[in-house]
């Protein structure tokens, strides 16, 4: 049978054994990323921090919130390693529960966006037509608003707080996912493949989870991942305005407004929390453009 | 041999912003089971909507397509599964039409697990057997798109069409993404394929050497309209139409000595959106007359060769065209 004989003539890709074929997508993917050093780098000191703050009651040699007149204004020693503060607290200790706060406003305030960003984008991209038009001209008044005046505005009419400040951040960051997704689907939707598989009888479910999505969301994901340093960095701003964490609760910002008056004569009070910024921010960038690399199986080798 | 599909009458209109696009009007056609029906024409005159209107994957505006003489131009929901089971698809470009997440063995996997007809232990064999059948040796199981050359990927669409174990498949221009020497492969596959389970094809396609190669039977098509339909040999050996003599002109030749007129057209398509009455290519062709404004439909010349052409018979013994208003060059 020529079907037979076609077969044998190899183009294309040279010979692979078998075992080595049988590697599943997962897997694959995991090896690439290890494979991409800074974005290992980025991984680690990203996990690093998690866990710091995870732990933070733990590790933390000093209570977050204790005043201590007689210790006021150290400089770092072993037994302070990052110094104290005007009220003589651990600024170790509140780098690190500082972690919790930041971490949590960065997270909640990504997966609040992606989560509404999805389901919005999802919506236009999939219904098409008048529906699509109104969220669109929706997002763009939206957009029209500078970012962070729209998130200062809101955190100020809902006022201070974890949830609101979550809130106040995710609410502008719904619109560019919602946006970039749509036009994702849109792309997609239109691919044969789609088609192809309405032809070998896939529901509109099947064709929605296993075609549309996988191909479209992978954007969404790195941008999420990069967000999480952005977001940090607003949250932080946020609080350093005293819109979003409330003294005495260590938010890096917050503490970057405490120490602010001090620049001059104690930099070890502004350093921590800003270098803990920097590492978060730089992280969670490197991170994310090693999992934008690692997914996409086209840009491989 | 019987009709295994049959469509009349099937028009596929499109709403744009200037009218209404005739992407497919009036087509008549009927695919004999085990046989190759070639649909030819240039593009964007209809053939690959027409196929995809056949398998469902559009609906008709109007006319009507017939599944083993029973009507199937609106099916409900529940039944289409069913259907699709019996009509397959191949699409051109291959790197288009595979899941670029999915490996060989998820893209041949998933409409044998939809069909319900396997279990976990059959369902391996079954994959196994399908790559065996379409030519993709067991090491690229998990290979992905990709990673695979446009020739193996075709086979692995067409890997995908046979899963669903079907009788007709409509192949949207399978080859024409490919070199000329995996055309030949694929060719030569489709047809032991087709030898082997007597499959029906429709096929499409604008390359006049390919379809003349694969086809029993052959269609012309102009601007959503069918206007030639007859034998391979009847068309090849005796075309009518205007169009289809000109089609013909445009296959290259290597025989230096023997001097070709080739018909050249002069002018462009006309617009498909909101068309005249009367035969469409009437603007490009040569012969055109008053009578050709009148609506025109396919009719009989000899037994089984149709043209839809009015001066068909009067020109039918000048060809190669050398007719006053037609441009010719010697090559």
């Amino acid at each position: 049978m020529t079907a037979n004989e076609v077969k044998t003539p190899g183009t294309g890709t040279p010979p692979v054994e078998e075992e080595e074929r049988k590697q599943s997508g997962t897997r694959e993917f995991l090896s690439r990323l290890a494979h991409n050093h800074l974005a290992m780098f980025g991984g680690i000191v990203f996990l690093i921090i998690i866990i710091l703050a995870v732990f933070a009651d733990k590790i933390a040699p000093y209570d977050y919130m204790t005043i201590n007149m007689d210790e006021t204004y150290l400089r770092p020693s072993l037994e302070h390693l990052f110094g104290t503060d005007q009220y003589g607290r651990d600024i170790f200790s509140r780098v690190l529960y500082g972690a919790r706060w930041s971490l949590l406003l960065g997270f909640g305030s990504t997966i609040f966006s992606a989560v509404f960003g999805i389901i919005v984008g999802s919506i236009a991209g999939y219904f098409g037509g008048v529906v699509d038009s109104v969220i669109m001209r929706f997002i763009d008044i939206l957009q029209c608003i500078p970012g962070t005046l729209l998130t200062v505005c809101i955190a100020v009419i809902l006022g201070s707080g974890m949830w609101n400040t979550i809130f106040a951040m995710g609410f502008g960051g719904i619109w560019g996912t919602a946006r970039m997704l749509r036009g994702q689907i849109l792309t997609v939707r239109g691919q044969e493949y789609v088609e192809a598989a309405k032809a070998t009888n896939c529901t509109d479910f099947q064709i929605i989870t296993r075609y549309v999505l996988p191909n479209s969301i992978q954007p969404i994901i790195v941008q999420c991942c990069s967000h999480i340093g952005g977001a940090v960095t607003q949250a932080a701003g946020l609080s350093f305005l005293g819109l979003g964490i409330q003294p005495p609760y260590p938010e890096w910002g917050a503490m970057l407004n405490d120490g602010r008056a001090y620049l001059r004569y104690y930099p070890n009070m502004l350093l921590a929390p800003i270098v803990m910024i920097a590492l978060t921010v730089l992280a969670t960038t490197f991170f994310g453009d090693g999992l934008r690399d690692a997914m996409d199986p086209r840009l491989k080798e | 041999m019987s009709t295994l599909v049959e469509v009349k009458g099937l028009k596929r209109y499109f709403d744009v912003p200037k009218g209404t696009l005739h992407a497919v009007d009036n087509v008549d056609m009927a695919f004999e089971e085990g046989t190759t029906m070639g649909v030819v024409g240039e593009s964007g005159c209809g053939k690959s909507t027409l196929a995809r209107t056949i398998i469902h994957l559009q609906e008709p505006t109007d006319g009507k397509i017939y599944l083993n003489g029973k009507d199937v131009t609106h099916v409900s929901k529940r039944e289409l599964p069913k259907l699709r089971e019996q009509m397959q698809i191949i699409f051109q470009d291959p790197y288009m039409t595979l899941n670029p997440r999915y490996t060989v063995e998820d893209t041949l996997k998933e409409p044998l697990v939809h069909s319900g007809r396997y279990d976990k232990g059959s369902l391996d064999k079954e994959i196994r057997r399908l790559m065996d059948m379409v030519g993709i040796s067991g090491r690229l199981r998990m290979a992905y798109p990709h990673e695979l050359s446009g020739g193996r990927r075709q086979r692995v669409g067409i890997g995908r069409a046979l899963a669903m174990n079907p009788k007709f498949i409509a192949c949207d221009e399978p080859v024409s993404a490919l070199d000329v020497s995996i055309q030949a492969q694929i060719l030569n596959l489709l047809q032991d394929l087709q030898k082997e389970y007597g499959l029906t094809y429709m096929f499409v396609t604008h390359d006049m050497s390919v379809v003349k190669h694969i086809s029993h039977k052959i269609s012309v098509m102009y601007l959503g309209q069918v206007v030639e339909t007859g034998t391979t040999d009847d068309l090849f050996d005796n075309p009518l139409h205007p169009y289809t003599k000109a089609l013909l002109s445009a296959i290259p030749t290597i025989d230096i000595d023997k001097p070709k007129n080739r018909i050249q057209l002069h002018g462009e398509l006309m617009s498909p959106i909101n068309p005249k009455p009367g035969c469409r290519f009437a603007p490009r062709c040569p012969y055109a007359t008053e009578a050709c404004s009148q609506p025109m439909s396919l009719r009989e010349v000899t037994p089984g060769h149709l043209v839809s052409c009015c001066r068909a018979e009067e020109l039918s013994d000048k060809q190669p065209v050398t007719a006053g208003g037609a441009a010719e060059c010697q090559s």
